[in-house]
């Protein structure tokens, strides 16, 4: 009973936590504006949470970079299980035009697992709903 | 007593990765000190190894929100180089994505004050109204955030009459809204008294400390490439320089609101003068050797790109200045004996974009907010003497 009711809510109101690991801004804002009154994915009961503490989704934008590549695994270590890594854009999937740059380690795949990629550079705020609905139905089954 | 407060890299009140450190004494910050690195990937190094078309695309990737401001730096700077005139009507469109940037990023910043003043559907609404410069953007170039219009000698798309008439429809609702914002930011009297008073930058500190952008006249300078040294068509538009002079974070509103109706003007005037012709002109693949500093006036400030060639078709240097890193100094003196609870305020006042400034070795003293400037010779001796003793490299620490 207990069990199918997290199930149930979780699946109703995933709550995101977005990472810049070393993106150029425009993946972010993207994201975020996803939020606002044109996307609105707030109806879906998708709500940005500031801390990893609060939340079951990381959206990470960007290539890891060296820097941050420690600060990433603190993150992802400190999120409450069961977590769930969207990769948003190009960036975060393979690297994007940084890659190969000294400071660039690759896709955020290099430091933690990703469950879901979603190509664009910058990707479109439909396509990350797409990608965190997508998520959701693999939850479901 | 005092206390040294970190904030960030990841913090509910930072929406990029930097560090603050701050040293506190009850409430009032004392000290604070800025810190680097975390978006730093290594663009500049990267440049050197793409062509000058390639890189057209890399300098877009340096921010997502001014990504139209480092291309047009950045090709402006090439044109010199390679001795091209790109053609007017050339000109005239990315001027026009110019302004049409400024309007989305300063419609940006203006939800994102309204968010950390806690005024949330200020936000929602001005982001709404974001939607309609950016389907604007998308019917122009193709692209929401990265345009990718620009390319060397010109632009790489025409404008026809039925974009035309799409755009000046739009920008009838965008008057009518931001008249509604600047009724709202300068009348509503909770929104008023958040930030009045907050983030004081007096005009002397500002002009000490190379403030740029809105941060520098809302300090009461009326300084702006664009009048001070037009670049592309900006001799032949009529604008104004928008200034405020009460100093703090409502006056950094206050200029960004007036600027928003600048653009409106400027685009209306770009779109009924807009001259008949090519686009672009044919650019060489090779540059002479030379060097050439091209300055542009981003939605942040001035921003700086330096490109040295040497004869091949790639770059051999191309150094990036962004206006973000400019205002880091300034920003520091404006947290000084600020409160905490204002710090996202601040810092969000300088519409901080992380990722723009993450390249330079500039030396900043954070306890005086002083820049230094030295020669290369001083500063090999100074590394030299400051790692006298250190140990080998391979024993060294990581500093960080
Ligand atoms: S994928 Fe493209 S838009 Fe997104 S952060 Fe990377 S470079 Fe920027």
């Amino acid at each position: 009973m207990l069990t199918k009711l997290t199930h149930w809510s979780r699946l109703k109101s995933p709550w995101i936590l977005h990472l810049n690991t070393g993106a150029c801004n425009a993946c972010d804002i993207e994201v975020v504006a996803a939020l606002t009154p044109r996307f609105d994915v707030e109806r879906f009961g998708i709500l940005l949470k500031a801390t990893p503490r609060h939340a079951d989704v990381i959206i990470c934008t960007g290539p890891a970079t060296r820097q941050m590549k420690d600060r990433l695994i603190r993150i992802y270590e400190q999120t409450p299980d069961p977590k769930f890594v969207i990769a948003v854009g190009a960036c975060a999937m393979s690297g994007c035009v940084y890659r190969g740059a000294y400071n660039v380690i690759g896709g955020i795949d290099q430091v933690i697992p990703v469950d879901v990629y979603v190509p664009g550079c910058p990707v479109r705020p439909d396509a990350v709903i797409d990608g965190v609905v997508k998520l959701l139905n693999k939850l479901k089954g | 007593m005092k206390f040294q407060i970190p904030i960030g890299p990841q913090h509910p009140a930072l929406k990029e990765p930097i560090s603050l450190r701050m040293t506190v004494e009850g409430e009032v910050i004392r000290d604070a000190d800025i810190r680097l690195g975390y978006n730093h990937r290594g663009l500049e190094k990267l440049a050197e190894q793409k062509t000058w078309i390639q890189n057209i695309y890399l300098t877009e990737r340096i921010c997502g929100i001014c990504s139209h401001s480092h291309t047009t730096c950045y090709v402006q700077g090439v044109e010199k180089l390679m001795e091209l005139e790109p053609p007017k009507r050339g000109l005239y469109i990315r001027t026009l994505v110019a302004e049409l940037e400024r309007i989305h990023s300063h419609l940006l910043w203006l939800g994102v004050a309204g968010h950390e003043a806690g005024f949330d559907s200020f936000f929602m609404y001005t982001w709404r109204d974001r939607e309609i410069v950016m389907d604007i953007l998308e019917i122009i170039t193709g692209n929401r955030v990265h345009y990718g219009i620009n390319t060397i000698g010109g632009v790489r798309r025409d404008l026809d009459e039925q974009q035309v008439k799409r755009i000046l429809d739009s920008l009838d609702i965008l008057r009518q809204r931001s008249e509604y914002y600047k009724h709202l930011g300068t009348n509503e009297p909770s929104f008023v008294a958040r930030l009045a008073g907050v983030g004081y930058l007096s005009r002397e500190d500002a002009i000490a400390l190379c403030a740029v952008g809105p941060t520098l006249r809302a300090s009461g300078v009326a300084m702006d490439v664009r009048k001070d040294d037009p670049y592309a068509v900006y001799d032949e538009v009529p604008f104004e320089v928008c200034t405020a002079d009460t100093c703090d974070v409502l006056g950094r509103t206050v200029v960004r609101i007036k600027e928003l109706f600048q653009c409106y003007n400027i685009i209306e005037f770009l779109l009924k003068n807009l001259p008949a012709g090519p686009v672009a002109v044919r650019a060489p693949r090779r540059a002479k050797p030379n060097e050439v500093v091209s300055r542009y006036e981003a939605p942040r400030g001035e921003n700086i790109h330096y490109i040295k060639s040497n004869g091949t078709d790639k770059p051999e240097r191309l150094k990036v200045r962004a206006p973000t890193l400019g205002n880091y100094a300034a920003t520091i003196q404006m947290l000084k004996n600020g409160f905490i609870a204002d710090v996202p305020l601040i810092f969000a006042a300088i519409d901080p974009c992380i990722c723009c400034a993450e390249r330079a070795v500039s030396l900043v003293d954070a306890r005086t907010g002083q820049e230094k400037i030295i020669s290369l010779n001083s500063l090999k001796s100074l590394s030299l003497k400051l790692s006298a003793g250190n140990k080998r490299k391979r024993e060294a620490e990581w500093p960080l």
